[in-house]
């Protein structure tokens, strides 16, 4: 019954075997059931695939490595409430292929900063983050404005999207230049877009797409898509 | 002579190459640290440009800590130590060992570029697109061919306890890489993938792969230097064989539980962050098993702590981390983490980890080492060897205490109440009140990269420098004898 630990160390393959053993048990207690427990992502109304544009301004946000300094995920402690807005849940994060929640705020946490400033002010921001907040170390992104939104493989981005699990519906892939080129015109008429993707911000000035503008986009919509006083969304129980 | 066409008993020459690249990885991590750092004191040194920024640089700084100093110093001492404690040549022969080599920092300068360029996953610490990650796990299943294939051929009966450590390492780090970075590119030629997981799910699983980073890169495959380079330099063997059997199983089985801590109060389930945290308190015992086998190798060599400075480097090590692994259990309490957790007190935690356990473990080596591969007597200086230590060791407490005030302060000011009930401070006011303390973490760091420079230049002296040379200080054919 017993094992001297000798046999062990006197060959490769068991000690290889068992180690595989002992280390795989953790992983698979704490990950799959993430996956198979129906209530570990709530059920509430209102979370949907970004638009082109607001995926577009997430490529940019992971890219440009914001997740370093800000969180996404207000923690359910009573200073975090009243400093960010209601603590996060799982399901508004969903659909974000990878997470970014963050774990390091050098920054203020992001979670719901959607509709917390008007885009002038995260334009201004953006561009030179001490001209609105003189105590801040946020680096400069001038540079994002200066560089149009490549659109190229836009089409490419939200199938691989859709192939890992975003529900983009045929229609939204049918429309999504229509629908980015709409959201990036304030002067445009957004129904249709509203239609697809409620909630969803006008943003820039109505020329050339640029990189800031998705970008604006994109913190514009965030925690914004669950609406928390509507009583449909009042069980969150996990 | 026998010896015209026999090669040399092991094959000391990829050794040589990865202590080289250590060396120069290290200098690289500590710098980009210290500008990175001086961006968070002065904003203005992010200087504007897109691959100047913060955002792009720190992953610059974690992957060239990790992966490229850490790693080479991985590869390296792994090959020296399996060679010597299986008494047969490295599997595979040269070729394969020069590809893992040359393979390994393809992959590290391309990461690098990749981020300042712009590429980059968006996880910690696993951050390459996928066509690196491609890239990097060729590489290291030949390098797991190569390490198991010489445990395979041994001459010893036994398998030597620093080979269960490497092993475990090079085995868990490729079930996490694959685990972590199962994504769908955008396409064949773009390097942008979107990871299979999203949300909750690809959070716990980017945490089981970052902690495990930490448990099976940065603390399985350093404690297998320690169970060599200890004993050797201190000319005592092993504490307790006992010790050495329970500190490697309960470390391996319990690290794989301790990612839930990174998520504490999050939309992650309870039930994973109570078992995250169980673990991670329990984690401590083994990790303190180990510690003392490593320190108390020493017994009846105190002695050699003043005068082998690799050996004090080696040992205080050991005695960092023996305190990181007692901070961290401690962090893990989901109370204390509610503090603690978006603060800089976590970035105080991995430092002691990083430049106390994991840089001052590899200095102990490199310091080993060198004079040995190289044939030569002794370190150039051992005075200069002693500055090193002590100027690191003032850096590493000027940043861990500075960061430890600035952490505790961020905690407390964003959970702090006015007399009528509101929020006391704002954010800003809070980044605000850190900025001494980063001037000060700031100073760590040169002092840090300081020590550093002074090990390059005492590692180049003990190579060239004639004083040296083994064959000029020791009577003719005493020099090729001994190992």
């Amino acid at each position: 019954m017993f094992i001297r630990h000798e046999t062990i160390e006197k060959n490769a393959f068991l000690l290889l075997i068992l180690t595989l053993l002992v280390i795989s048990i953790g992983g698979i207690v704490e990950v799959i059931p993430l996956f198979t427990i129906e209530t570990t992502v709530e059920h509430v109304t209102g979370v949907r695939p970004y638009t082109p544009l607001e995926s577009g301004g997430r490529d940019i946000y992971v890219r440009e490595g914001c997740y370093v300094c800000h969180s996404q995920m207000i923690r359910a402690l009573r200073d975090e409430v009243e400093r960010y807005g209601h603590y996060s849940i799982a399901a508004e994060s969903m659909y974000d292929h990878p997470f970014q929640w963050g774990s390091k705020r050098i920054g203020p946490d992001l979670a719901r900063v959607g509709g917390k400033y008007s885009n002038d002010w995260h334009y201004a921001h953006l561009i030179n983050a001490q001209s609105m907040v003189p105590e801040s170390l946020m680096p400069h992104y001038a540079f994002l404005a200066g560089t149009p939104l490549d659109t190229d493989d836009l089409l490419n981005r939200l199938t691989a999207q859709r192939r890992v699990g975003v529900p983009y519906t045929d229609d939204q892939i049918a429309n999504a230049m229509a629908d980015l080129r709409t959201q990036a015109d304030p002067a445009a008429d957004n129904a249709a877009l509203l239609k697809r993707y409620p909630k969803a911000v006008q943003v820039g000035h109505g020329n050339t797409v640029t990189e800031l503008d998705a970008l604006v986009a994109y913190l514009q919509v965030l925690g914004t898509m669950v609406d928390f006083a509507d009583p449909a969304n009042e069980n969150l129980h996990q | 002579m026998s010896d015209t066409l026999a090669l040399p008993r092991y094959n000391d020459a990829i050794i040589k190459k990865f202590v080289i690249a250590t060396i120069f990885w290290g200098v690289v991590a500590f710098l980009v640290g210290v500008v990175i750092a001086s961006q968070l004191a002065w904003p203005e040194m992010n200087l504007g440009l897109s691959f100047t920024n913060f955002g792009r640089l720190r992953p610059v700084h974690t992957s060239a800590a990790i992966f490229a100093f850490g790693g080479s110093a991985l590869f390296g001492t792994s090959f020296y130590i399996v060679q010597r404690t299986c008494r047969v040549r490295l599997f595979g022969g040269e070729a394969i060992a020069n590809f893992i080599f040359w393979g390994y920092q393809f992959f590290i300068v391309m990461a690098a570029l990749s981020y300042v360029m712009g590429f980059s996953q968006g996880q910690e610490y696993a951050e390459p697109e996928w066509h690196l990650d491609l890239w990097l796990t060729v590489v290291w299943v030949t390098y797991a061919v190569v390490f198991i294939g010489t445990v395979l051929k041994r001459e010893e009966p036994h398998i030597y306890v620093a080979n269960w450590f490497f092993m475990a390492f090079i085995l868990t780090i490729a079930v996490l890489h694959l685990g972590n970075n199962i994504a769908m590119p955008v396409s064949l030629f773009t390097a942008k993938s979107y990871n299979i997981a999203s949300g909750v799910q690809n959070a716990m699983i980017q945490w089981w792969y970052g902690h495990n980073a930490v448990g099976f890169f940065l603390t399985a495959g350093f404690l297998g230097m320690m169970y060599y380079f200890i004993p050797k330099a201190s000319g005592r063997p092993v504490y307790s064989y006992r010790i050495s059997i329970v500190h490697f199983w309960s470390l391996v089985f319990m690290y794989i539980w301790a990612g839930p801590h990174h998520l504490h109060w999050t939309a992650l389930p309870d039930w994973t962050q109570t078992l995250g945290m169980a673990f991670s308190i329990m984690l401590w015992m083994p990790s303190w098993g180990g510690m003392i086998n490593g320190i108390m190798t020493l017994s009846g060599a105190w002695d050699k702590l003043r005068t082998d400075p690799g050996l004090r480097f080696s040992v205080t090590a050991v005695g960092f981390y023996g305190m990181a692994t007692f901070e961290g259990p401690v962090m893990s309490i989901r109370d204390v983490n509610a503090l603690s957790h978006y603060t800089d007190w976590g970035i105080g935690h991995v430092h002691s980890g990083a430049l106390g356990w994991v840089a001052f473990i590899t200095f102990g080596a490199m310091y080993y080492l060198v004079p040995v591969l190289w044939k030569r007597e002794d370190l150039y200086s051992r005075k200069l060897a002693s500055w090193h230590f002590w100027i690191s060791t003032l850096g590493i407490v000027l940043y861990i205490t500075s960061m430890w005030v600035a952490g505790i302060m961020q905690g407390l000011m964003w959970r702090a109440y006015d007399q009528f009930g509101f929020l006391q401070y704002s954010f800003a006011e809070s980044v605000n009140a850190v900025h001494p303390y980063y001037v000060i973490r700031l100073l760590g760091g040169v002092l840090f990269l300081t020590g550093m420079l002074i090990m390059v230049y005492n590692l180049i002296m003990t190579v060239w420098s004639p004083s040296t040379d083994k064959r000029v200080t020791m009577p003719a054919g005493v020099a090729l004898a001994g190992e």
